[in-house]
């Protein structure tokens, strides 16, 4: 069904409404998630720090909860609320402050199941920001998922467009495993294409952005449009990318990223994170032991330098990947 | 009205309260220009909980902050040069243009940083007052925190330890009646009006003062500080204050009364009833008042000045300083 072009932010807004519009146990937790609770005014003044889930308060008045800041509390109730027949989608405001409540996630959410031998659900999912291009400095831009991949029982979720936020939110809220979603800040306002109705993604099937025939580039929420810039200026020089955005990096669409490089027989990997213990290096690594032969060079990573993300804007322009670093690393890749 | 401060102290205390004032006013305007980068929280409104309490402090006591910290730093001793500059993500600036408005520390005054984490000074500044009791200097740890990070799990559990090891800590809570957007009457019910009732559960000293007024501030620091300092514990004191600004530069503040603001300016200002009390109590003379507020204005205007025409980081600046050695 064809509509006028919405926001990222919108789309997200849009899967929960219609999350909780199905489901009645669809609940949403968070600081100011609807806002002004306990003032004289209005409330849903706030819907969230960035007004993502501004007008569901109105709609869902007793699931749409505001909370004290208290990210342990909130997240884990999140997670004891989702263990106890609800699905709480809790809102984390930033991933930095995910250190606050990590516990609840990486011990708790993460493990009921195995630990109890497979006789618990926890269909809880966890929104929160990641990125950096704001100078909002070392506490406010960290793209933290690589942590969360790390831990089996946790799923980890990073859209780049509108269309996939809706679809992968829906997922991960229908899902019966805790989710941690994770929203780069610099999407939220970019528009797109995204059907009125409820519609899922699946969790763990990457999305295959264009096809190239000499570099396999896989990039990761804002990466994708630094790389999709970056392949249409080599195309120019005759050199073709496949650009695959895997959508979750837990699970990992292995397949698409292993049959794509089978074909190029090069890959560069863009992350908004580190290189050490990371997306990037990870992925060069299962394709380096999976599909070694298939390789005609080093596979390449592009990555934040391994320092905080720094405040002043030059110094951050010089951390964030971009477009021209990609285009030196798939260069590096056909010399 | 009756006080032990001299003139001297007394236009000290009023210079550093139209420091902060006057600093985040102008970081307000220059902010609406967009010409600062990243994300700002504006101290206007709250100068005597900081002045109160930091007229009592010397280099060697440490204070943590909050993500509202710039009048935390002045308070403390910061040059307010070095922070404007570092607030533009100059090469100048107190962190080199690494930290910004959220971020801002001078271990040699004993500033440990405003923060970005809401409820991560309570456990630092235990460790400094755990630091100050076994080097038995004499010295305090002191944190600043909202009404919102009074609901942090970090801050219980600093209450507890600062008991247990009875640490020469004192909590001050700024409650300016808002978390972001929620009030503490919904998401700190203490059974009263009064978060420090919490603190005395816990087994230590608790004060509610009147936030606005730096003698009521000065006061009841003076005492705690005094307190801990002989080995006497913890102390809470509760501040009510407003912040002026929204949450953030660029929030809406749909969740306020139209005249709060505008009412607290006119009838609760803490530079005013400042003013108004030491004039009025001929302890100092409204010339010597205006004299600091000019010399004041035009400091912080130098400030903005220097801190727009200087340099940005060397890019070197970006790799440096991750570890000691690495």
């Amino acid at each position: 069904m064809a509509r006028k072009k919405i926001m990222f932010k919108d789309a997200i807004n849009e899967a929960m409404r219609l999350e909780m519009e199905r489901d009645e146990s669809v609940i949403i937790l968070g600081l100011d998630v609807a806002g002004s609770a306990g003032t004289e005014q209005e409330r849903d003044s706030w819907g969230g720090v960035l007004g993502v889930t501004k007008g569901l308060y109105p709609l869902f008045p007793d699931r749409v909860i505001d909370t004290p800041i208290s990210e342990s509390a909130y997240v884990g109730a999140a997670v004891g609320a989702s263990a106890c027949g609800m699905r709480a989608v809790g809102e984390l405001m930033f991933s930095d402050f995910m250190g606050v409540c990590f516990d609840q996630l990486y011990n708790q959410a993460a493990k009921f199941r195995y630990m109890f031998g497979g006789k618990a659900v926890t269909p809880v999912t966890i929104r929160t920001m990641i990125g950096a291009g704001f100078s909002a400095a070392a506490q406010h831009s960290q793209s933290p998922y690589s942590m969360f991949a790390h831990v089996p029982g946790l799923k980890s979720i990073i859209p780049s467009n509108p269309y996939d936020a809706k679809g992968l939110l829906a997922a991960s809220i229908e899902d019966d495993d805790p989710c941690v979603f994770f929203e780069h800040k610099a999407l939220y306002t970019m528009k797109g294409d995204v059907p009125e109705e409820h519609y899922t993604i699946p969790l763990g099937e990457a999305n295959v952005v264009q096809e190239g025939k000499d570099v396999t580039i896989v990039a990761l929420a804002r990466m994708v449009q630094f790389a999709e810039k970056a392949a249409k200026k080599l195309a120019k020089d005759g050199i073709e990318c496949t650009i695959i955005d895997p959508r979750t990096i837990s699970p990992m669409d292995w397949n698409t990223i292993y049959s794509s490089v089978e074909k190029t027989g090069r890959l560069v990997v863009v992350d908004e994170s580190y290189d050490l213990c990371g997306v990037a290096s990870d992925i060069c690594g299962h394709v380096s032991q999976n599909v070694f032969g298939a390789l005609k060079a080093a596979p390449q990573m592009v990555t934040a330098p391994f320092t905080p993300t720094p405040f002043a804007a030059n110094l951050e322009a010089a951390y964030l990947p971009d477009a021209k670093k990609i285009e030196a690393a798939i260069r590096k890749t056909m010399e | 009205m009756k006080t032990q401060l001299s003139k001297e102290d007394l236009l000290k205390a009023y210079r550093k309260m139209r420091e902060i004032r006057e600093f985040e006013d102008r970081v307000h305007v220059e902010f609406a220009k967009g010409t600062l980068p990243g994300f700002v929280h504006l101290y206007s409104g709250e100068e005597a909980v900081a002045v109160g309490v930091c007229e009592h402090l010397n280099d060697k006591d440490r204070i943590a902050s909050t993500h509202r910290g710039h009048g935390h730093c002045i308070a403390k001793g910061v040059e307010l040069e070095g922070m404007m500059a570092e607030i533009y993500g100059k090469k100048t600036g107190t962190c080199g243009g690494k930290g910004g408005s959220m971020h801002i520390a001078d271990l040699d005054k004993g500033m440990m940083g405003a923060n970005g984490i809401v409820g991560a000074g309570p456990p630092l500044i235990a460790g400094a007052s755990l630091a100050s009791k076994l080097r038995k200097d004499g010295s305090v740890g002191v944190v600043f925190f909202g009404d919102g990070a009074s609901n942090q799990g970090t801050n219980f559990e600093s209450m507890n330890l600062a008991v247990t090891l009875d640490l020469p800590m004192i909590f001050v809570l700024e409650n300016n009646g808002y978390a972001e957007s929620t009030s503490p009457k919904y998401s700190a019910k203490v059974g009263s009006e009064n978060i420090a009732d919490r603190a005395r559960g816990f087994g230590m000293p608790a004060v509610t003062v009147d936030g606005n007024d730096f003698f009521a501030v000065y006061e009841a620091a003076g005492e705690a500080i005094e307190r801990a300092r002989k080995g006497g514990g913890p102390t809470f004191i509760e501040c009510k204050t407003m912040r002026y600004f929204g949450h953030f530069e660029g929030d809406a503040q749909t969740y306020r009364p139209k005249n709060e603001v505008k009412d607290a300016r006119a009838n609760d200002c803490p530079l005013k009833r400042f003013a108004d009390a030491v004039t009025s109590a001929g302890l100092v003379d409204a010339a010597e008042i205006e004299a600091v507020d000019k010399e004041v204005l035009a400091q912080v205007e130098q400030a903005v000045k220097d801190a727009e025409n200087a340099p940005q980081p060397d890019l070197d600046a970006l790799m440096n300083d991750v570890y000691v050695s690495y």
